[in-house]
């Protein structure tokens, strides 16, 4: 087991290296020059070559990337342009912020998906099927923006239920112990802050996680479905085990294979769903940073928050991995 | 009458005219149709035919895991130490699999569920049926992998279903299948896919474990070596239907259905001779369209008229010896015996 986590960390290194030159190369060739835009319109021709010069754009690419590479192994991002603070902690700053609501979205999305998927594969052809088919379809349909801004205008609008934008009520939240607000204020005992917490973020992560909610339960239900018809399953209702038993045992557990590979697919979607939506609900997490960043055109920024989601996906698709070997012995003891 | 209840006293399971259909978009599949015979206490009992004959069908029945919705018994009975499986809830049903009935299939790479280790997959059946605690279904599948004869037990108990061999794996699905004293195993085609030379191991132990364990066997194959081997009883089946009944010895010696007569030809070394290997000809007919009268007519060189017209009774044609076939009368029977 150790063996197997250590040959996928160490596979994980040149595909970080690789996407941050992508990343370099791709931001600089993207029209407009960021000394224009940021600065005003009344500065010289001067102030721009020296804006610049500060900013070392004046050198060749492969120099600016050498010295973003060397700086970045040291945990140094550079500093935003537009800023003047240090790009790291920038993110991190906002990343509780992205983590928090895209792992609800997924708490959402996996918590209806896959056991609504799991009854709909029992009992194929049933009301219930197709009552889950349909629901599944409409999640896989919905663009999540389109969701979201239309969530906005029922619960926050029309019916003004819940907030329609931001993290939390100002004044509201607990000092920050991890920065994950439903996490804090469960540490700190306050309810008030949960509660508002909570209202905050169920929208936005039901316009995040629908779309994932939808093809949990298609994927969930057609491996049920297959798994269901295995000779094993046959052992074990010869054997006397309930249907009860029968399916969420011996069929869940090896229906779970695909259902964690469509995750941690599906992840990517999320990810960079969460930009999009982040913006549509004014949420402040890394996305929405990221979409001011690349409006100024703020080539630190724009580098460090991408390779930051990368970072993420790579991480996610290592505990995948992992989770594979946690459940299927098969991939555990092969060398 | 007296005869029949001293008859009935050492009968474990007794089949009766059984029916069995699926429902299809084709149409009803009339899989099993009128299929009767008993298995004695301790007794082992061969059901022999083709793949799509209905023998499977049987044993599925018997234990009622037709898959749901498209599989039904649809006539006749089955009795179990007397009484009608039919009439048990669901809740009984569960109580008599794997642990009164026992089953063992066809495809041991695939009978075991790949995510948990073996020892858990033998306990499971202890603990559900004995209601023992954990460490003590541990044991009990140890004992019981040490009775299939697989070594150092305690080591692979922790084994999955993928570090074992197919012969193991069998080996592993009899120790389930026993790991309760049932008193009926059924095991469906068994050695059928193994090796030649694992087939031979595994048929002895089922048959060591059946005299040591005084259960009683439904041995389900289409090979005749096997039944000849093992069975106390053979029937051979046709398309849903038992064509021929009595002792292995009266069977192969004297073969009277054209169907068994057939099936004997088309094996080598069944009569001892070298010769040239004959085929049946023609193919089994579409179970959603049997022929009428006689199924085995549209295939059969001594078949006429008078077959297309009512199926054959199972007659007993001489004692012991059930035939179902026009041709065949019990007039054949002293003489065949005389020869033979």
């Amino acid at each position: 087991m150790f063996t197997y986590i250590t040959r996928r960390v160490t596979g994980t290194i040149p595909v970080i290296i690789l996407i941050s030159l992508l990343v370099f190369m791709l931001v600089q060739s993207a029209p407009g020059d960021p000394a224009d835009l940021l600065l005003s319109d009344e500065a010289t021709e001067q102030d721009v070559a020296e804006a610049r010069a500060r900013w070392g754009l004046d050198q060749p690419v492969w120099v600016q990337y050498w010295k973003f590479f060397t700086a970045a192994i040291q945990g140094d991002l550079g500093t935003s342009f537009r800023y003047a603070d240090p790009v790291l902690s920038m993110i991190l700053d906002r990343l509780p912020a992205t983590i928090e609501l895209s792992a609800f979205s997924i708490l959402i999305a996996v918590v209806f998906g896959v056991p609504l998927g799991v009854w709909a594969g029992a009992r194929p052809n049933s009301w219930a099927d197709n009552f889950g088919s349909l629901f599944g379809f409409f999640g896989i349909s919905m663009p999540n923006f389109w969701f979201g801004i239309m969530l906005i205008l029922l619960l926050s609008g029309v019916l003004n239920l819940l907030p329609s934008s931001g993290r939390d009520t100002y004044g509201i939240a607990s000092d920050p112990i991890t920065g994950f607000y439903l996490l804090d204020s469960i540490l700190h005992r306050n309810w008030k802050a949960l509660w508002d917490g909570l209202a905050h973020i169920i929208m936005p992560a039901i316009a995040l996680g629908t779309n994932m909610m939808g093809i949990l339960m298609r994927v969930t239900r057609s491996s049920v479905l297959e798994v269901m018809h295995e000779d094993y399953i046959t052992t074990a209702r010869a054997k006397g085990v309930n249907e009860r038993n029968v399916l969420w045992r011996h069929a869940v557990r090896n229906a779970m294979i695909p259902i964690i590979t469509v995750v941690g697919l599906e992840l990517g979607t999320l990810l960079s769903g969460s930009i999009i939506v982040e913006t549509v609900f004014s949420w402040p997490g890394s996305g929405q940073l990221l979409i001011s960043a690349i409006t100024a055109r703020d080539y630190p920024l724009i580098t460090g928050t991408v390779l930051t989601y990368t970072m993420i996906f790579v991480v996610i698709n290592l505990v995948i991995d992992v989770l594979y070997a946690v459940i299927d012995p098969r991939i555990r003891f092969d060398k | 009458m007296r005869q029949e209840s001293i008859d009935l006293m050492g009968v474990l399971l007794s089949v009766r005219d059984l029916q069995t259909s699926f429902f299809t978009s084709d149409g009803e599949i009339r899989a099993v149709d009128g299929v009767t015979f008993d298995i004695d206490e301790g007794a082992t009992v061969g059901l022999v035919g083709e793949s799509g004959c209905g023998k499977s069908v049987t044993a599925l029945s018997i234990m009622r895991l037709l898959s749901r919705g498209t599989g039904r018994v649809v006539g006749g009975e089955i009795l179990y130490r007397g009484e009608n499986l039919a009439e048990y809830s669901e809740a009984g049903m569960r109580r008599i699999r794997g642990n009164e009935i026992s089953m063992i299939f066809q495809e041991p790479m695939t009978s075991l569920n790949p995510v948990f280790t073996i020892g858990e997959q033998i306990g499971e059946a202890v603990r559900l049926h004995q209601g023992v605690s954990a460490r003590e279904a541990r044991n009990r599948a140890v004992e019981m992998l040490r009775l299939v004869k697989i070594a150092e037990p305690e080591k692979r108990i922790k084994d999955y279903p993928h570090q074992l061999s197919g012969g193991m794996r069998q080996r592993v699905m009899i120790a389930i299948a026993l790991s309760c004293n049932p008193r009926l195993l059924m095991a469906d085609e068994p050695t059928t896919a193994l090796d030649v030379t694992i087939q031979a191991q595994i048929l002895d132990l089922i048959g060591e474990l059946q005299e040591r364990l005084g259960m009683a066997v439904l041995l389900i194959t289409h090979d005749l070596g096997v039944v000849a081997q093992q069975a106390d009883d053979v029937a051979v089946m046709y398309a849903g239907r038992i064509v021929e009944r009595a002792k292995p010895e009266i069977i192969f010696s004297r073969p009277m259905h054209p169907y068994t007569v057939g099936l004997m030809n088309s094996v080598p070394g069944a009569t001892g001779k070298r010769r040239r290997l004959e085929a049946i000809p023609g193919i089994v007919p579409s179970p959603l369209d049997w022929p009428s009268g006689c199924r085995f007519r549209t295939r059969c060189t001594r078949a006429d008229d008078a077959c297309a017209h009512s199926p054959p009774e199972l007659v007993e044609v001489e004692p012991g010896h059930w035939v179902s076939c026009l041709k065949v009368s019990a007039a054949d029977a002293p003489v065949l015996a005389v020869e033979a």
